[in-house]
């Protein structure tokens, strides 16, 4: 029956309850899509394979490589594949319409990513095809793409005109797999790279290594690295997790940004849900002396006080988790290939929930400990 | 008078008013009864509810001894007292503090969740209550669904459930229209001649304390007279 009164004494006044919970409910919401939004931005860190590495220049991820690297690279022990990977900077259509787009050694380059899941005979036309291109479903969702159209890029970093025959389209292994790339032959960009800028021909942008054993990941790149010394070009080579963090570090701000006004929407709302909590123990002194008087000690009428809070602030987070994941799908569509990877994560419901309760307990602590400690006949006296 | 059940001596009490002692309670001496109606009177000030919230154990004497049932209660700490009040007083206030979210039943219920009574228990206790009290029909209502005397009547049900030792009542028809009054105090009377339950109720009204089988008269924190009601 104590249940029963809490329950009622929260729907007591119910445009202040009601008012309260939407808070609640925006906060929560807030708090989830901007935890959504953090998670995105370390998606691909988050997507790494241990058992790759990632070999790029040294002096800037700007400076290619040769491709003369990739067989002294396969040749060094523990590596198991060696593919190539070019940043492209295509513009479809309009620069609106941003996705990555990487010219790859085909056969390898997929090989070392199985979550990227492509049926078999897509990748034989693929691999047929110099003009190929492989691309995600999200991508070919996006602009409504099928196997055999063709698709016009307008080069930036490779300047001119570009057309690729879509061949096959890629989905992920899970729902934390990138859909939104574009992938092309290497071959096919050297080609006309060799024609139109010949010193710029024969090189990559990153060596995706494959290895046998992630504990020697440090030992390899060592390696990998000591071979190409006091070269024009040296290496630096790093787990594809590290390769990913430095792209994040470089936003490290923004993401610090994010998390502090995630926090502050919660604390806000505490402080809206403590000043609720604090009106209705205020008007609610008699209640509490007749508690009292009736012989409840201070513990029960203090618990009161925390268990209407408490359903309060559950029921706002509940319903503020539910609306997370319609709206954070909406708001994953509506930021396009900006967040490949937009899914509310476990964690993030779990730090909802737990924002939520967090809430509720400390927006009742000054209110509940008020109730306990009312003085019987003083309290008697607020009545009438 | 039977054996008291309530041994009130030396019992002072005083309260800070902006920086002053005010005495209101001084060295009084009292006893009650087992199965008596007090009537407690006196003018405003008088000391008459601070008399009642001390022998109900929801107010501290500065000095004096107040034994209720043989207990010494004003030695007990807040949790001793809490429990000792659940099981030896019950209330009945002027404005009958009843819980607006609770019905009648529940609001009777309410003294027994502290018991190790089960729910079908509580619930057929409660029914009987109010059946005493003349609200049978009334469980599901809440108290904005019924009249000033019949909340006071749910009130009453409170009170006797646990079946306290004392009733202690504060102005209990201060808030009702005569006829209402009446009943109520009809009620107060038959609780204590057919349930020997022992009363002791502040009031101002005359005709109220009339009622009772003895008024005591405070005046400036003293008893003035003890009289039997007529």
């Amino acid at each position: 029956m104590l249940l029963r009164l809490v329950i009622r004494n929260a729907l007591r006044h119910k445009l202040r309850t009601v008012l309260t919970i939407v808070g609640l409910v925006v906060a929560v919401l807030a708090f989830g899509l901007l935890g959504t939004v953090v998670d995105a931005w370390y998606a691909g860190a988050e997507g790494a394979s241990s058992t790759r590495l990632v070999t790029r220049n040294a002096v800037s991820l700007s400076f290619p490589l040769p491709i003369t690297y990739r067989e002294k690279i396969r040749r060094v022990d523990g590596v198991t594949a060696v593919s190539t990977a070019n940043w492209f900077g295509g513009v479809y259509v309009s620069e609106r319409n941003f996705f990555p787009q990487f010219a790859v050694a085909g056969e390898t380059y997929f090989r070392l990513y199985p979550e990227y899941v492509v049926r078999e005979d897509d990748m034989k036309a693929f691999l047929r095809d110099r003009k190929g291109a492989i691309v995600g479903r999200k991508l070919a969702d996006t602009y409504g793409w099928k196997v055999g159209d063709i698709v016009p890029l307008r080069g930036t970093i490779y300047a001119g005109n570009w057309t690729f025959v879509v061949r096959g389209i890629y989905d992920g292994k899970d729902r934390k797999t990138d859909t939104s790339q574009f992938f092309f032959h290497w071959e096919y960009l050297n080609e006309r790279v060799r024609q139109l800028f010949p010193r710029r021909a024969d090189t990559v942008g990153v060596y995706v290594v494959g290895i046998d054993d992630p504990d020697r990941a440090a030992e390899i790149s060592r390696t990998i690295d000591e071979q190409f010394r006091n070269s024009l070009a040296e290496t630096l080579t790093e787990t594809e997790k590290a390769f990913q963090l430095g792209f994040v570090s470089m936003t490290e701000a923004i993401v610090v940004a994010i998390r502090i006004v995630s926090y502050l929407v919660i604390f806000i709302i505490m402080a809206v849900m403590a000043n609720t909590m604090a009106m209705s123990s205020r008007e609610r002194s008699a209640e509490y002396a007749t508690l009292k008087a009736l012989g409840f000690g201070p513990g029960r009428v203090g618990a009161l006080v925390f268990g209407e809070s408490l359903a309060i602030a559950l029921i706002g987070g509940a319903i503020g988790i539910a609306a997370t994941f319609p709206v954070a799908a909406r708001f994953g569509k509506a930021m396009g290939s900006l967040f490949p990877v937009f899914n509310v994560s476990e964690g993030t419901v779990l730090l909802q929930a737990a924002c939520a309760v967090t809430v509720g307990v400390v927006a009742a602590i000054a209110p509940a400990i008020r109730a306990a400690r009312v003085g019987i006949a003083e309290g008697l006296r607020a009545v009438g | 008078m039977n054996d008291p059940v309530v041994e009130i001596r030396g019992l002072a009490k005083s309260y800070r008013r902006g920086g002053q002692i005010v005495p209101v309670l001084e060295a009084l001496d009292l006893d009650i009864g087992a199965g008596d109606f007090i009537a407690l009177m006196g003018p405003s000030g008088s000391g008459k509810s601070t008399l009642l919230n001390i022998i109900a154990g929801i107010d501290k004497p500065d000095r004096g001894t107040l034994r209720v049932n043989g207990t010494e209660i004003v030695r007990l700490r807040e949790a001793e007292l809490a429990r000792w009040r659940a099981q030896h007083i019950g209330f009945i206030f002027q404005f009958y503090n009843l819980m607006p979210v609770l019905t009648a039943a529940e609001n009777v219920e309410l003294p027994l969740l502290l018991t190790p009574l089960g729910r079908g228990d509580r619930r057929r206790r409660a029914e009987l209550a109010l059946s005493m009290v003349g609200l049978a029909d009334r469980m599901t209502h809440y108290p904005s669904e019924l009249s000033g005397g019949q909340q006071q009547r749910v009130a009453i049900a409170r009170a006797i459930i646990t079946d306290p030792t004392l009733i202690v009542a504060d102005e209990p028809t201060g808030d009702l229209d005569r006829v209402a009054a009446g009943e109520i105090l009809d009620l107060m009377v038959r609780l204590n001649a057919e349930a020997g339950k022992t009363i002791i109720m502040v009031t101002h009204d005359q005709r109220a304390a009339e009622r009772a089988r003895s008024v005591v008269h405070l005046e400036k924190g003293m008893i003035r007279t003890e009289t039997d009601a007529p």
